[in-house]
């Protein structure tokens, strides 16, 4: 499937942070494995440790398997006077998890994300590709269960 | 072209479609088949709106209302009542229950003219507004140093923070008898609290695709990329579309309008990085790389990607050059002040009435932003200060309300205009908190290449957590103007010469918090 | 010639070429900015910024170590707001440092704590915000402290530019940035093939050797044990700079008296196995000249480069010389041929290298390196575990009277000498190798066109009854690469290789330049000491391994001829295949002779 996934692709190294994307979108627990970097360090003729250096500077990639929903919480000043702490307090709460960890069940992951640019509607997170503003803890709540409920 | 009685235009963006706009339009669809409306409404699916409200928004025309937070529950009602009956729902309507109603000054735009209006998914909507008129003329009637000269003509200023003439530095490239130049869009927009980038792709990607080709062509670039975050989903959606819109016509590709110019725009997904808004952190990303900076000299515009002439420009300063090829710098000129001519797109949020954006006259004062775009304070609070410009912005007390918005005026008041975002607190919020979240910002996203930086932000963060929790001292405070000026001197790039804006801005005009919660 | 410019650095008129940058044209008129991850070597990457300067007109200092020259500059490199920047700066970097000095293997030779007594600084001044990281010793020959590690990047630079090994990165990003190996697996399982450059440029302690000194101790401090000691070559020619003597001093006489006065039982030399690779290698040489062969024959001494071969070019793996090196031939021949001669039971021999490698500490622990029945190098010190310990000892080694080394295995001629320099065994080899195929001996033995530290060197010799003998010398991976990617490219289209004999080092400037040497160890240090080995070379009675007696001797009472059977079992080695991703063997490649 990695190769596949790079074949997609022009064997040039800029092509490195769009392929990483796709495995990780494609990877069920949202992760790049070593395995996959090694396939794309052969693809691309670039080094493993490259790689890895690019893997970890961005924050959008996890070199760590993550859960199914992985809840992105914005940590940047104008959610943070919005009341973010709150509801990260309410999300620790909730899933039981620090951040960077992943539920035992592994349904969730929870991350800090720098500005969405969403903050007419702070504080906002993002579950997956979803977007959820005017956050208060009881919507929180309602979100995190909804999708608990859905699997 | 058909003729309707009303349009209907519904933002899709980021925030309404979390709100679940789909499902709505298809209602609302639906409710006006049911009433026979269909043929006499018009629903469009636009970009963002003038104002930027909670959940789904309308604005209806031609009688310029604006509804916000409808739900599908509401439709009915709507139906009945506004388009059967001629009689709004006020309860819906933004702004009506206070005194104060928003200007939406479409008058006074130049980025954010279409946005709210056209579809920005239809390539036609847009030409239909005047659009792609500046590239045909730049292509038939002038040489790529009479664009030039045009742009040099307008004061445009980069909109990104760094405000360097943007005629100025496409002159430099342009100079140069290479191969092969770039046009690279930084489309990276990280400063918390700041979206006019986003608005302004979402809301008319194509005068942006303009712009870039206004660019390329001036500077003899055949290859352009826009370096677009990865979280702004939608903004990815449109531009694809745009760009296969304009492919489709001819507009880029190989010898446009005939005109023997060829040029091919990419989109390049970012990863995550604050620091990739810098330039040359842009380039190094693009490349494949991890997202540190490079030294400057040499300039992108002499060496930059893979090493070639390189222009980096903000979307916001490339949007605004199709205005200015098509109807004159003379015409750009009108607008904002003699120093730094043209219009500036603000975001204004934090407690004010209506949090949202604007786009306004460079020069116009922030208390005229802030009253006239926002409606003021939200009911109930007053004023204490604002953090103009994003984390690397400084935190302006209400003695300093009546600051014109324009990069000389602020610069006399060792604030950078930036992202042009403005978040206002009320008397309730600490500037200690404020600061807290800041350098917490600054320490997440410093790249960890220079020391200065590196070590810097964690120094600053711990010493501010320390204070928050009131255990520190004043001898702490200094020592964080200490480090924070020395991290502006000695540091690699801007991220690490930024914290000293908010550290200072916030200690001096503020003091008495930080005498106060360090007695303890 | 690059155009000049005029600046004018604190009030100093001086016309420079534009290229240069402000630090160099500084240092070029005697005015030190100081500076950390500068290094006159590399490339700067500008991560410290301490060597901040006042340029007219620019409202922010600037670098000095990447900030170009040009017309009419106005630099200030020392002012009251500069030296408070370079103090915070350095006492930042203090705060997030492990600021143990007395026990850390730099002590004395760290860049940090020399910079920081230099400009006065208050190592407390600012609250500590180091999070401890335990080190990464997965490695045999090194050991690497992140909390000793300032960032400066220049293991980094080493690693992926100079040496092309692409072990080390940077991972993470603010704070949390680190140098890592690839998912943090350790360096022994990266492509790391521990050339130990990245310890020699390491401006802290934060990279270091694994020290095998207490072991080495133990041994020397116990009866039952015998040990025997061999040095490489080029440690007779950087231990003198340690101790005050002038750079490229050649000491060999010094360096035995020293190791008999810390109590090794047999003081011998690596350079009579020089010699004796030299027999092995330049006979499988000739070997393959008179049959036509069209493969080139690649030098095998340098681990660095063996370990490299085997990540990054296994498809030339049988290209490489089979004879094992100086320090292996050293190893095997200490338990068989001299435990024969002196008639001690090898089990009670101790086998001691003093090499300029840390590589060599990974090519002692290879299992296959066992033809004695035992593993046939049991330690490895590194020119500065040397140094510490003559230093343990209380030994004046300057003012230490000349001693002769023990007889046997330490003999050694001037070709032997020269394997310390970057072209040595090439050189080393032609003269025998002539001899080999003609008879008779070289003329002119000084084969200057393999000398020098130009990155690639070629040379044709006319070999009488052959023809020409063409012969590449390359020093640094990066510069192996391009001599190996053009054997590749010949091989493919042509069916043969520009060369016909290869040496490859896998440190600049080869052996002086190891990876083990005495900090500061940079290339002008490099050049000199390689000179000196050439000067030395110069001054042997005999300058041809063949003629080398004592050799001669092994031959005859015990290996028979060059290549023979036992020869072949003892001397000669086999390489396998590992994996570009962890390091690890996959597959055995060429197979033991017979």
């Amino acid at each position: 499937m990695i190769k596949e996934i790079c074949q997609k692709y022009a064997p040039r190294k800029d092509n490195l942070i769009q392929i990483l994307h796709e495995i990780q979108d494609q990877d069920p627990q949202h992760y790049i494995s070593p395995e996959a970097v090694d396939t794309v360090a052969e693809y691309l003729d670039i080094p493993v440790n490259h790689i890895y250096g690019v893997l970890t500077f961005y924050t959008m990639y996890s070199t760590k398997p993550r859960g199914k929903n992985i809840i992105r919480l914005c940590e940047s000043p104008p959610c943070y006077i919005k009341g973010s702490d709150n509801m990260l307090r309410k999300l620790k709460v909730l899933l039981g998890i620090n951040i960077g960890e992943t539920t035992k069940d592994g349904l969730f992951t929870l991350e800090f994300t720098s500005c969405l640019g969403v903050c007419g509607n702070a504080p906002v997170m993002m579950i997956n590709d979803d977007v959820y503003g005017d956050l208060t803890e009881e919507k929180v709540e309602e979100i995190i269960e909804r999708i608990r409920g859905r699997r | 072209m058909k003729f309707y009685r009303s349009h209907i235009l519904v933002s899709i963006n980021e925030t309404s479609l979390a709100a679940g706009v789909q499902e709505f339009i298809t209602a609302l669809r639906n409710e006006l088949a049911k009433n026979d409306l269909a043929e006499e409404i018009n629903i469009l699916e636009t970009g963002p709106l003038g104002f930027f409200g909670r959940g789904i928004c309308l604005t209806v025309y031609p009688e310029n209302i604006n509804y916000e937070g409808v739900k599908i529950e509401d439709i009915p009602e709507l139906v009945q009542e506004h388009f059967l009956k001629g009689r709004p729902v006020k309860r819906l309507m933004v702004g009506v229950t206070e005194k104060f109603s928003p200007k939406f000054n479409y008058e006074n735009r130049i980025v954010l003219r279409n946005s709210g209006i056209i579809d920005p998914e239809n390539i036609d909507d847009y030409i239909g507004a005047g659009g792609y008129v500046a590239l045909e003329k730049a292509l038939t009637n002038m040489q790529p140093n009479d664009i030039i000269a045009e742009v040099k003509k307008s004061g445009l200023k980069g909109r990104g923070g760094a405000a360097f003439p943007a005629g100025l530095k496409w002159s430099f490239t342009s100079a140069l008898d290479v191969p092969q130049k770039y046009v690279v869009v930084n489309a990276d927009e990280g400063e918390p609290g700041t979206f006019k980038d986003r608005l302004i792709m979402e809301g008319d990607p194509h005068q942006l695709l303009e712009g870039i080709i206004l660019c390329a062509r001036a500077v003899g670039a055949s290859k352009a990329y826009i370096y677009i975050r990865g979280e702004y989903k939608l903004c990815i959606a449109r531009l694809e579309k745009a760009i296969k819109q304009a492919y489709d016509y001819g507009i880029l590709g190989k010898n446009i309008f005939d005109s023997g110019f060829d040029l091919d725009i990419e989109l390049k997904i970012g990863a995550g990085a604050y620091v990739c808004g810098e330039e040359t952190a842009l380039i190094e990303s693009l490349e494949g790389n991890r997202g540190t900076p490079r030294w400057k000299p040499p300039f992108p515009g002499v060496e930059g990607l893979w090493k070639a002439p390189t222009i980096v420009n903000n979307v916001e300063t490339l949007a605004n050059v199709p205005f200015i090829i098509a109807k004159g710098a003379d015409e750009f000129l009108q607008y904002g002040t003699p120093d730094c001519p043209g219009t500036k797109v603000y975001t204004i949020l934090g407690d004010v009435a209506y949090p949202g954006l604007c786009e306004v006259d460079m020069g116009t004062t922030l208390r005229t932003i802030i009253n006239d775009y926002a409606g003021g304070m939200k009911k109930g609070f007053r004023f204490k200060a604002a953090l103009v410009g994003g984390a690397a912005g400084v935190i302006l007390p209400d003695r300093l309300l009546d600051v014109k918005m324009d990069f000389t005026s602020l610069n006399q008041y060792s604030a950078v205009l930036g992202s042009g975002a403005i978040l206002v607190l009320n008397e309730h919020q600490s500037i200690v908190d404020l600061l807290w979240s800041i350098l917490r910002f600054f320490r997440h996203e410093s790249c960890g290449k220079c020391s200065p930086c590196k070590n810097g932000t964690q120094q600053l963060y711990q010493l501010i957590s320390k204070i928050r929790k009131g255990n520190g001292t004043m001898e702490d405070v200094n020592l964080m103007l200490l480090i924070a000026e020395t991290m502006q001197q000695t540091s690699f790039c801007a991220l690490g010469q930024s914290p000293i804006m908010a550290v200072r801005s916030a200690i001096e005009n503020f003091t008495d918090e930080f005498i106060e919660i360090t007695k303890k | 010639m690059a155009k000049t410019v005029n600046v004018f650095i604190d009030g100093h008129h001086l016309e420079v070429p534009e290229t240069m940058t402000i630090i160099e044209a500084a240092d070029k008129i005697g005015i030190y900015i100081p500076r950390l991850c500068y290094h006159p070597d590399l490339p700067p990457t500008g991560n410290c910024g301490v060597c901040v300067v006042e340029i007219a007109g620019n409202p922010t200092p600037k670098r000095a170590c990447c900030t170009p020259v040009a017309e009419g500059m106005k630099i200030v490199t020392n002012s009251k707001k500069l030296r408070s920047y370079r103090k915070t700066v350095v006492e930042m970097i203090l705060s997030n440092h492990d600021v143990t000095c007395p026990t850390c293997p730099a002590n004395n030779k760290c860049e940090l704590q020399s910079l920081a007594n230099n400009l006065g600084v208050d190592s407390e001044a600012l609250p500590n915000i180091l999070v401890k990281t335990p080190a990464d010793e997965s490695s045999l020959s090194i050991i690497r402290d992140t909390n000793k590690c300032i960032g400066c990047g220049r293991c980094i630079t080493v690693c992926n530019e100079v040496q092309t090994v692409y072990a080390l990165t940077f991972a993470e990003r603010g704070i949390d940035t680190h140098i890592d190996t690839a998912f943090s697996q350790g360096m022994a399982n990266s492509p790391c093939v521990n050339c130990g450059q990245c310890t020699v440029y390491c401006p802290t302690g934060a990279l270091h050797e694994r020290s095998e000194l207490d072991a080495v101790w133990e041994a020397i401090l116990d009866p039952e044990k015998h040990v025997i000691v061999q040095e490489a070559p080029s440690i007779r020619v950087s231990l003198g700079e340690e101790f005050g003597m002038p750079l490229g001093s050649v000491t060999p006489k010094k360096m035995y008296a020293a190791l008999r006065k810390i109590g090794f039982d047999s003081v011998m030399d690596t350079n009579f196995t020089a010699d004796l690779t030299i027999m092995e290698e330049g006979t499988e040489c000739v070997t393959k000249l008179k049959a036509g062969e069209k493969r080139p024959l690649i030098t095998s001494c340098s681990p660095g480069w063996i370990k490299f071969m085997e990540t990054y070019y296994p498809d030339l793996a049988d290209c490489v010389s089979t004879a094992k090196s100086p320090m292996s031939m050293f190893g095997v021949l200490s338990k068989t041929y001299y435990a024969q001669e002196k008639g001690i039971d090898p089990a009670k021999i101790v086998s001691v290298a003093i090499m300029p490698c840390t590589a060599k500490k990974f090519e002692a622990r290879r299992p296959e390196l066992s033809d004695s029945g035992f593993q046939d190098t049991d330690y490895v010190l590194t020119t500065r575990e040397f140094i510490r310990m003559i230093k343990e000892a209380g030994i004046d080694f300057a003012n230490i009277p000349d001693e002769e080394p023990d007889e046997g295995m330490s003999f050694y001629t001037g070709a032997g000498t020269i394997f310390g320099a970057t072209g040595g065994v090439m050189e080393a080899a032609i003269r025998s190798a002539y001899y080999l195929v003609t008879g008779t001996d070289l003329q002119n033995v000084d084969i200057t066109a393999v000398r020098g530290l130009e990155g690639v060197k070629e040379a044709s010799v006319d070999v009488p009854g052959f023809g020409k003998v063409n012969v590449a010398v390359a020093h640094g991976l990066s510069n192996a690469r391009k001599v190996l990617d053009r054997v590749r490219e010949g091989l493919a289209t042509k069916g043969e290789s520009p060369w016909h004999f290869i040496e490859i080092m896998a440190c600049p400037g080869g052996c002086v330049g190891g990876g083990g040497q005495p900090y500061g160890n940079d290339i002008a240090s490099r050049a000199r000491r390689g000179l000196a080995l050439y000067e030395e070379d110069r001054n042997l009675p005999v300058r041809m391994s063949h003629h080398n007696p004592e050799v001669l001797k092994v031959y005859e009472k015990f290996l028979g001829e060059p290549n023979s059977k036992l020869a072949l079992k003892l001397l000669h080695t086999h390489y396998f295949k590992r994996s570009v991703f962890n390091g690890q063997v996959t597959a055995e490649i060429t197979h033991k002779h017979g």
